[in-house]
């Protein structure tokens, strides 16, 4: 059992391999099928793992892996170790079983790239996968970043797949200077850590955060969760760094549906429930997770409302969703932020791929408002969207009702009403643009003129071909598949977590909250300190007994109230994008101001761009002479690179090829030094 | 008659060495340039050198010797270089070395 | 202090005595050879180097003194050794197929390569400041011919001139304060200095020696503001020559410091500490600032090597054993990384294109997907990304530095290895996002195979499974002589 976790990495990795060095020589058949087996066998040791864990008595689910001692240097040892404890099960399950499907649909998606594009394809994403599964069964944070950045690494790869576009290049660029901020958070976060704590294993930290008085700690440990939560902002799409996610949809649609919605932006999510422990000792950095997930949840989901886009609505709908997560953690409920990750990860999966079925057919069409009537020729694919728009929704009996209520519930119950009030508007905001997208995608009539411009739209689907409107075709067996396995997903997911007021077990709580409490279960030894502090840490969040009977009738008011909000935005969606549209238009038309900031985005690229970008760049541009890759340097995501060289003209000027300059500053060089010890 | 000290000595040597410091700075023949920097040499000679009295002891003496000897060294590889560069540029001047900057 | 040499000295030589007479074989053997089997001189040179690294690890156990106390034998030596001797090797691989599209003769150019190894031999293993100084002049020689080996190319002849003079002005500097080292403790050997120099701390002009040979040293390792010949003399020296400069010239020279800061003059801690931290910032900024703006792949490596010596430099501010074992492995991994990637361009370099400007590099994905492969590791790597080696190295440097309570020093270094990313990301951007100029197609010869597959497989393994190098590198550091001393004076 031990030695096997390694293997869920090591099978989409070797996928990778085979694709990357034989692919050219590979059909398409050959290079498809190994990536999707590769994913298979990572998910079915994944899942036979899971079983084996869960035959264990609840406190001692956690299977470690040791490959070998990755540095030893005296007392400081960091192993290279896979950890399987209930949290790295659920994510594995999530990576391996979504991931599948996803590789599956790939292998039609993507049939009309060349043989060698088709490898190339495969080996990203299979490699992607490994990499995401390592960062999900790192047992210390070295481990866990090193997923970390090659996830992103991949992100970069895919969303710059068909790189000879140039808004995917710089999209793919965009996302990579923006991770880098994240990501220096991150690494000094985690230097931070290891100087604290003395070790990077995650179980280690929490028990060694317990142990350490309050007072001494409460600076450094709220510090240091800052700096983890900034990089899981940027790896997660949170305000102030979401604006690369929207722009990544230049990537093919699979690609946003199993990286940039189901597994690598809610590593952040993951990352902060993996340290559930460190970051309950902070309540500080807890509120600012909270507020910055409502804020982004809010926000993105106002943005989603007027986007024409069908990938970059649902792109918004995933940055709002991932603020509801952090709600979740933010106010302590670490189970169901991950609950709601976990069912997100079936019903956006389920919508991409839809909204992939519908783009495929129309031939790289993306407007919405070129669609419409869809449902007649993609009923497959219509009646699989419906379902992931009811379950993202909240409707009562889908998964995203479970996961929302609870992260509702748990926010009003632990006092932030505030939150509790954006969140449900947010709620009724998502059914409105959910419903919206279906009515204007699937229902009514496609508009005449839509024939001819899917020729020029944004062309997500590389080839324009030449078919008119007349037969469309729905998704092929290998694309409904997966859309339709996703679809009973969206469904029965959630019953893993029936609330307790409404007779369920909520199991998933159950089985999830050891994770959270490393430092409980797993030194009975020191529970009187360890322990003690773990309880009381816990902050915001009481025992699953206490629910059950006090907040039942609370639980099931609010319940009501969701569900009632859930239906009001599906009927509001409906009178304004099904039966009147003229009031939709006559509404932005009567609010253009409101209507166009949101149609911008609320011109934050814009902001980005005035404030940091051209200022820099004018000024560079003025003191800067020829650049060879006039292509590189220009765009928002060189916001950072276009300072850096503004500065670096000026270093340049002082680097004239002359001797004697040179000897000079050798010379002042250690002018300066002496004169620094005279005068002092 | 004041006796010299090994004071008088280093006051020597740092006048030395600031005139050949000088002289790499300001003079644009190569030649020039090269000779200040072996000023710059010798006075580490006359140091170690006063310094060898002073502790009386050779081992300042036999530093002060092999600093000779790879000054020489360095002359002639320098020399060599500067020849070279002189038949493909027709000049001695550093100002004109500008092939490369920034 | 034994009055003679004995026999013993003979056998703990070995390594300096095996090499010198290498490449005195080296030089007969050109005058024996004829055109058309000189590239036999290569593999004759790449023997020697390994006849020296198998006494080097023989004798890599001892910890003892040789000829007098003239040179150390000890483990920091003997790593630093196997570091140039594999330096050297990858050098001679990478410049057969360089030097036949240059048209130059490769004997000679063999011999010299050997020597500027001997010379950084005797740095890294001097204990007398004698001793530093013959070794470093002798590698420092040898380079100024190195650099100016491609006598018709002016961009070579400039370099050349540029080195030579700046060399002997930073030389003299360096002199002038070991000079005075002397002067103020009545010895040259380093040991000896420091128990002298433990008492006067306080002496105006011993804290000028100080920053005189700390200048001179800075001058060497290409730190900020003492770099400004790197980046003219990378951009011109033959690309193999350029890639021992930054990495041989570079790991001796701080062999050579670590042993005249922590054995000769550890009780000045406090003074080179704060003069250190000061150019380990300016390195790492300026170094990765400048190197963004750059459109030659060999300029801007320079500029990134400058970078790097900010980056071990955090390794000598720290002071400790861990500052020092880090700095060790990252040397090391430097070595891999920074070789393979002039290792790539020299493979580019063809009779009609220079083949180092960025624009050369488009599609090498399409047109050599391996050699693109290994480009895209040195690159990850050089930038700090995980799972390759030089994140391994970063990561083990700013903890040491965090450890030993500098903690703005391991942000500002986090901070710049996410600045660097971003052109070392461009260059895998031109080779994979690019369309290929021209299908003109590069073959690598063997040597040049080799030699990049050994990069590669050190950079990723190193990366994968760096233990065994960090045990290497913390026992050879702690050979160290008065390195626990310092660790006593903060």
């Amino acid at each position: 059992m031990t030695t096997v976790l390694r293997l869920i990495p090591l099978f989409p990795f070797v996928g990778f391999l085979v694709n990357v060095f034989l692919g050219r020589r590979l059909s398409k058949r050959v290079s498809g099928g190994i990536a999707c087996l590769a994913m298979l066998a990572s998910f079915l040791v994944g899942a036979i793992s899971t079983w084996t864990l869960v035959q264990r008595p609840s406190d001692a689910r956690v299977v470690d892996d040791t490959v070998f001692l990755w540095i030893a240097s005296g007392d400081f040892q960091i192993p290279l170790t896979f950890r399987l404890d209930p949290l790295a099960a659920l994510m594995v399950l999530v990576v391996t079983g979504v991931g599948f499907l996803i590789h599956l649909y790939s292998v039609s998606y993507m049939h009309e790239e060349t043989d060698g594009e088709y490898a190339r394809y495969f080996s990203y994403l299979n490699l992607f996968a490994s990499f995401m599964l390592v960062l999900v069964l790192g047992a210390n944070f070295l481990v866990m970043f090193v997923g970390w950045e090659g996830v992103g690494l991949c992100s970069y790869l895919l969303i710059g797949f068909w790189f000879k576009k140039r808004s995917a290049a710089d999209a793919g660029k965009k996302a990579f200077v923006v991770n880098r901020i994240g990501d220096f958070a991150f690494i000094v976060g985690m230097l931070l850590a290891f100087r604290e704590f003395g070790t990077l294993d995650f179980r280690e930290i929490a028990f060694e955060a317990a142990r350490l008085s309050p007072e001494v700690t409460f600076g450094l440990i709220s510090l240091m969760t800052l700096l983890f939560f900034i990089g899981a902002t940027g790896k997660s799409a949170q305000i102030p760094l979401y604006v690369w996610l929207p722009d990544a949809m230049e990537g093919p649609t699979p690609v946003s549906a199993l990286i940039h919605a189901a597994t690598m932006v809610t590593a952040g999510v993951y990352m902060i429930g993996r340290n559930a422990a460190l970051f309950s000792l902070a309540p500080i950095t807890m509120d600012v997770v909270a507020v910055i997930g409502t804020a982004t949840a809010l926000m993105a989901g106002t943005i989603g409302l007027v986007q024409n886009d069908i990938k970059r609505v649902l792109a918004y709908s995933t940055v709002s969703q991932l603020g509801y997560m952090f709600l979740a953690m933010g106010v302590g409920a670490f189970a169901g932020g991950i609950f709601h990750l976990y069912t997100h990860a079936f019903f956006k999966a389920l919508l991409f791929l839809g909204s992939g079925a519908v783009i495929h057919a129309l031939h790289g069409e993306q407007d919405i408002r070129n669609m419409g009537g869809l449902r007649r020729d993609l009923p497959i694919t219509y009646w699989t969207f419906v379902i992931g728009a009811l379950a993202i929704a909240g409707v009562p009996g889908l998964s995203g009702f479970f996961s929302k209520d609870e992260i509702l519930y748990r926010t009003f119950a632990g006092g932030h009403t505030l939150l509790w009030t954006v969140g449900a508007i947010t709620s009724l905001l998502t059914a409105t643009y959910m419903f919206r997208l279906v009515f204007l995608t699937f229902h009514g009539e496609r508009p005449e003129s839509a024939g001819s411009t899917a020729h020029h739209g944004g062309s997500d689907h590389g080839h324009g071909g030449g078919h008119g409107p007349a037969h469309l075709h729905d998704a092929p067996p290998t694309m409904a598949v997966p859309l339709v396995l996703l679809a009973i997903g969206s469904v029965v997911a959630g019953y893993v977590g029936v609330p307790h007021a409404l007779g369920g077990a909520n199991r998933i709580e159950g089985f999830l909250e050891p994770s959270f409490h490393p430092v409980a279960v797993h030194a009975p030894a020191e529970a009187g300190v360890g322990g003690g502090h773990g309880e009381t840490a816990a902050h915001g969040e009481e025992s699953p007994d206490a629910d059950a009977h006090g907040g039942a009738s609370v639980e099931l008011t609010l319940m009501g109230v969701s569900s009632l909000i859930a239906l009001t935005g599906i009927g509001l969606a409906s009178v304004f994008f099904l039966r009147r549209r003229e009031l939709a238009q006559a509404t932005a038309a009567r609010l253009p101001a409101v209507y166009r900031t949101l149609l911008n985005k609320y011109y934050v690229d814009e902001v980005y761009d005035a404030t940091v970008v051209h200022p820099i760049q004018r000024t560079s541009e003025r003191v800067l002479w020829k650049t060879v890759d006039a292509g590189m340097i220009d765009g928002i995501v060189n916001g950072a690179g276009a300072f850096v060289r503004g500065s670096a003209a000026l270093l340049r000027l002082s680097q004239t090829g002359s001797v004697r300059v040179y000897a000079a500053s050798i010379f002042i060089g250690v002018l300066l030094v002496v004169g620094y010890y005279l005068v002092r | 008659m004041t006796p010299i000290t090994p004071a008088h000595y280093l006051v020597l040597s740092a006048a030395l060495f600031s005139i050949g410091l000088i002289g790499v700075l300001v003079r644009r023949n190569l030649i020039v340039i090269f000779m200040s920097i072996e000023l710059m040499l010798n006075a580490v000679n006359i140091n170690l050198v006063a310094f060898s009295q002073q502790w009386q002891h050779v081992v300042g003496q036999v530093f002060a010797l092999f600093v000779v000897a790879v000054a020489a060294a360095e002359a002639a590889i320098g020399l060599g270089i500067i020849l070279a560069f002189y038949r493909n540029k027709e000049t001695v001047n550093v100002d004109e070395i500008t092939l490369m900057r920034w | 202090m034994p009055t003679g040499y004995s026999a013993n000295d003979l056998v703990l030589l070995l390594p300096e005595i095996v090499l010198t007479t290498g490449l005195l074989v080296v030089l007969v053997a050109d005058l024996f050879t004829g055109r058309s089997r000189q590239h036999w001189l290569g593999w004759l040179t790449i023997g020697v180097l390994v006849a020296t690294a198998v006494p080097i690890v023989a004798l890599s156990g001892h910890a003892t003194t040789a000829a007098r106390g003239l040179l150390a034998v000890d483990g920091f030596g003997a790593f630093f050794k196997l570091l140039f001797v594999l330096a050297a090797a990858i050098t001679v691989l990478i410049s057969r197929q360089y030097l036949e599209v240059e048209q130059a003769r490769p004997g000679e150019y063999y011999f010299l390569v050997l020597c500027a190894t001997l010379g950084m031999m005797v740095m890294a293993a001097g204990i007398d400041l004698i001793t530093l100084f013959i070794g470093l002049e002798t590698m420092a020689v040898s380079f100024y011919v190195l650099t100016g080996f491609l006598r018709p190319n002016r961009r070579s002849n400039e370099a050349a001139i540029k080195y030579f003079v700046l060399g002997a002005f930073s030389l003299g500097i360096l002199l002038y304060g070991m000079s005075l080292v002397y002067g103020l403790s009545g010895t040259t050997r380093l040991r000896e200095v420091a128990v002298a120099l433990a008492t006067q701390s306080d002496s105006l002009a011993l804290k000028l020696a100080v920053v005189l040979v700390a200048a001179g040293m800075a001058f060497k390792i290409a730190a900020v503001p003492f770099h400004m010949w790197a980046p003219d003399v990378y951009e011109g020296a033959p690309t193999p020559i350029t890639a021992f400069l930054s990495v041989g010239s570079k790991a001796a020279s701080f062999a050579m410091l670590l042993r005249l800061l922590l054995e000769g003059l550890p009780a000045m801690a406090p003074e080179w500490r704060g003069l250190f931290y000061v150019l380990a910032v300016l390195s790492m900024t300026v170094g990765n600032i400048a190197a963004i703006t750059q459109g030659n792949v060999k300029r801007m490596l320079a500029y990134s090597s400058i970078a790097h010596a900010g980056y071990i430099l955090i390794g000598i501010v720290t002071a400790t054993p861990r500052g020092v074992t880090a700095m060790l492995v990252y040397l090391m991994i430097y070595a891999f990384m920074q070789m393979g990637a002039f290792g790539v361009l020299a493979l580019l370099r063809r009779r009609d294109v220079v083949g180092d400007e960025l624009k050369d590099l488009s599609g090498l994905f399409f047109r050599r997907p391996l050699a693109a492969f290994a480009m895209l590791v040195f690159m990850l790597s050089l930038g700090g990304i995980p799972p390759t080696a030089g994140f391994m190295g970063k990561f083990w440097l700013f903890s040491a530095a965090i450890e030993a309570g500098y903690v703005w020093l391991a942000v500002i270094g986090v901070l710049n290895s996410a600045i660097s990313l971003y052109y070392y990301v461009r260059v895998v951007v031109f080779m994979w996002m690019r369309e290929e100029l021209e299908s003109a197609s590069v073959h690598p010869s063997p040597g040049v195979a080799v030699a990049l597959t050994v990069a590669v497989a050190a950079t990723i393994i190193i990366g994968v499974y760096p233990a065994p190098l960090f045990e290497l590198a913390e026992a050879s550091a702690k050979t160290l002589g008065m390195a626990p001393r310092v660790l006593s004076l903060r």
